[in-house]
């Protein structure tokens, strides 16, 4: 009997956490800067922090991604005689699965843990207060271009993150491997759609990124602050993070793919 | 100044984004910026497609002409029903021409490919394609092979 | 020991942290134009106390009126503007770390007011140079001392002249020539502003030197209310207890065990 009571508690506890979530979601997004000029300025500011600074760990690891896949790819299709094929499934499963994904959960690393860590820190330096004791939101001024930037930066990435798979898995099929260069692109373009694999990548990588930046923000106003809870709340933001795209993307993907 | 130097770095991030996704729009999925081509419909009935698919390519003499727009089924002659767009520029297919389901490679996608027959008068939008072959299934080839294998024994 | 006029009035304010009382029925009263130092030890919610002033908090029961509005009853926009009438002074003085010092004096003037960017720097330079800080216009806040963030902080809380100045442990940390320094700044633009100042502190000398009018605070009720040499003279217990800071008295040297605790009988 206390045990259901206790279980009841805690989901009606997780109830009230996932509503406070939300509206707190809703008023970071319907409360933008009102002034056109300086909104922009904090937005671009953040699309340095979260974009350009996650530039170099995307790159990086698309490309060394597309190298790998090239080269188990290669070493299946060779059997089957069809090692042109490695065009085709570099492509289908970078664009449509590997690029959003792996792009998000680098995403949360990189990007998701420094935006709790940066708004826990401005909570228990009393910023986030100060903002309010000035009259000014701190939810317009702190979070919506954080949040925003977020939502804007990891479709932009997941698609640089393609292209260096891409690349780097052409540079090991093609010119290491010996796969023939027209062979490659042609597999790869007979079976790649823009409107079904690209948009529907890029339809992922826009649904992660609202999630990860959405439980970034949210971790870090919501953090204890203290340095343990800055700590904690940076922890969970990439451990819930990286489990809801993982979750979401089963979900996304039964409904893009499903019918295949 | 530092803020200058951000600016124009979040400016070579968005082009950067941009310049990621004309890339992989042309070179990976090939789409090619005069895909709003004018097309006119031409039908075909075949009694197996065999795992044909919408958007498959039409072809003559293995050029694609075409896609396929849609598959259905034909209630009333028990047939695939396949409707597909055929560019306008090759306007001169004779209307005995034949089409067939084939097979690129032995595990490729399927297509149609058109061979050209002799007739003077040309297909337009909504004819209709009477010539029509088949997919090859495997397991009725392969009973066909045996079935005639045991003949010539005899 | 009724002030005859109040800038701010709390009335029979109570308020919860989940079990645990913070305040009862606490009543106490501001004036207007004078400094008022609320003490009291660690742990009394001094702090809580201006940020129920300052509506960041709500009480669980009373009222609280700052120049006759009761701030718990304003509407978020109505709120938003009796703020700007109040400057606040954070314990950790709460620079904004990606602004320079001049940006973050400017920051609440080009949030509220219509000036142009050139009157904006005047009144910036004007207002560090009553801090004492015209030359560190430039730095950063990672690159002032503590001492400089507070004065620093301090020239932003009084940068759209506020009415009403809360500065929340303003001497905690500092070194003796800053607090010396602080409480000349004070003092200085209490006088010259006329401005109403809330202090909360418990550095005893120098907010009793300062100070007009004093309350202290503890266990979640008033225990002593008037004027500074009222207070310094006042022979209740509690209050010399923490005035002259004694280990043992009123104040229990232990903190209070559980009576059902048998843990240490066995």
């Amino acid at each position: 009997m206390k045990a259901i009571g206790l279980l009841g508690a805690s989901l009606l506890d997780w109830l009230e956490a996932v509503g406070r979530a939300g509206i707190f979601l809703v008023q970071s997004i319907f409360r933008l800067p009102v002034r056109f000029k300086e909104s922009i300025n904090l937005l671009v500011k953040q699309l340095y922090s979260v974009g350009v600074l996650s530039l170099v760990i995307i790159v990086v690891s698309g490309a060394f991604i597309g190298m790998v896949l090239s080269l188990q790819g290669y070493s299946i299709l060779a059997k089957f005689g069809s090692e042109e094929a490695v065009g085709q499934l570099l492509a289908l499963s970078l664009l449509r699965e590997l690029s959003p994904v792996v792009t998000a959960l680098l995403f949360a690393g990189r990007a998701g843990s420094s935006l709790t860590a940066e708004i826990g820190l401005m909570k228990a330096t009393e910023q986030l207060s100060s903002f309010e004791m000035m009259g000014v939101d701190p939810l317009r001024r702190v979070i919506a271009p954080r949040f925003i930037a977020g939502v804007i930066c990891l479709p932009i990435l997941s698609l640089i993150f393609s292209a260096s798979g891409i690349l780097g898995g052409h540079l090991v099929s093609v010119e290491w491997l010996g796969v023939y260069d027209g062979a490659f692109w042609s597999s790869m373009q007979q079976s790649v759609y823009f409107d079904t694999d690209i948009v529907n990548g890029l339809i992922k990588a826009l649904c992660f990124s609202v999630v990860v930046t959405w439980i970034a923000v949210y971790q870090g106003y919501e953090c204890v602050p203290t340095s343990e809870g800055i700590g904690k709340a940076t922890t969970r933001t990439v451990v819930l993070g990286s489990l809801a795209i993982l979750a979401l993307d089963f979900v996304l993907t039964a409904a893009m793919f499903g019918d295949f | 100044m530092r803020s200058k130097r951000s600016e124009l770095l979040v400016g070579c991030f968005i082009v950067l984004g941009v310049a990621a996704l004309v890339y992989l729009a042309v070179q990976v999925s090939g789409l090619a910026f005069s895909s709003k081509k004018d097309t006119y419909q031409v039908v075909a009935r075949f009694d197996d497609i065999a795992g044909l698919t919408s958007r498959a390519k039409v072809s003559i003499a293995g050029v694609a002409v075409g896609n396929v727009e849609s598959i259905t089924f034909d209630k009333e002659l028990y047939m695939a029903l396949v409707t597909m767009n055929i560019d306008s520029d090759v306007n001169n297919i004779p209307t005995d021409s034949s089409v067939a389901v084939l097979t690129s490679g032995l595990l490729g996608e399927k297509y149609l490919g058109i061979s050209i027959g002799a007739d003077d008068e040309v297909l337009k939008n909504g004819s209709e394609i009477y010539d029509t072959q088949s997919a090859l299934v495997l397991e009725t080839l392969i009973s066909q092979f045996l079935f005639k294998g045991g003949d010539s024994e005899k | 020991m009724s002030v005859v006029d109040a800038y701010i009035k709390v009335q029979d304010v109570s308020f919860f942290r989940g079990d645990r009382v913070i305040y009862e029925d606490v009543s106490l009263s501001i004036p207007r134009g004078k400094i008022t130092a609320v003490m009291g030890p660690s742990g009394t919610g001094k702090t809580t106390l201006l940020r129920l002033i300052a509506a960041q908090l709500a009480p669980d029961s009373g009222t609280v009126l700052v120049d006759g509005q009761n701030v718990h009853s304003l509407s978020r926009s109505e709120l938003y503007k009796v703020r700007k009438k109040m400057g606040m002074l954070f314990q950790s003085g709460a620079l904004f770390s990606d602004m320079s010092v001049a940006e973050n004096i400017a920051f609440p003037m080009e949030e509220h007011t219509q000036l142009d960017a050139k009157a904006i720097a005047d009144i910036v330079a004007d207002k560090l140079y009553s801090v004492g800080l015209r030359g560190a216009a430039d730095l950063m806040p990672s690159e002032l001392s503590g001492g400089m963030a507070r004065r620093v902080a301090l020239a932003r809380a009084i940068a759209l002249d506020p009415e009403l100045v809360m500065y929340d442990e303003p001497f905690t940390g500092q070194d003796p020539i800053s607090k010396g320094v602080l409480v000349k700044l004070i003092r200085q633009l209490n006088d010259t502003a006329n401005m109403t100042s809330v202090l909360v502190s418990h550095d005893v000398e120098e907010s009793l030197s300062i100070a007009d009018h004093v309350c202290i605070l503890a266990g979640g009720r008033v225990i002593a209310e008037g004027a500074a040499d009222d207070i310094r003279a006042s022979n209740d217990p509690e209050v010399k207890q923490f005035l002259n800071g004694e280990p043992d008295g009123p104040v229990p040297f232990h903190y209070p065990e559980d009576d059902n605790s048998d843990r240490v009988a066995l």
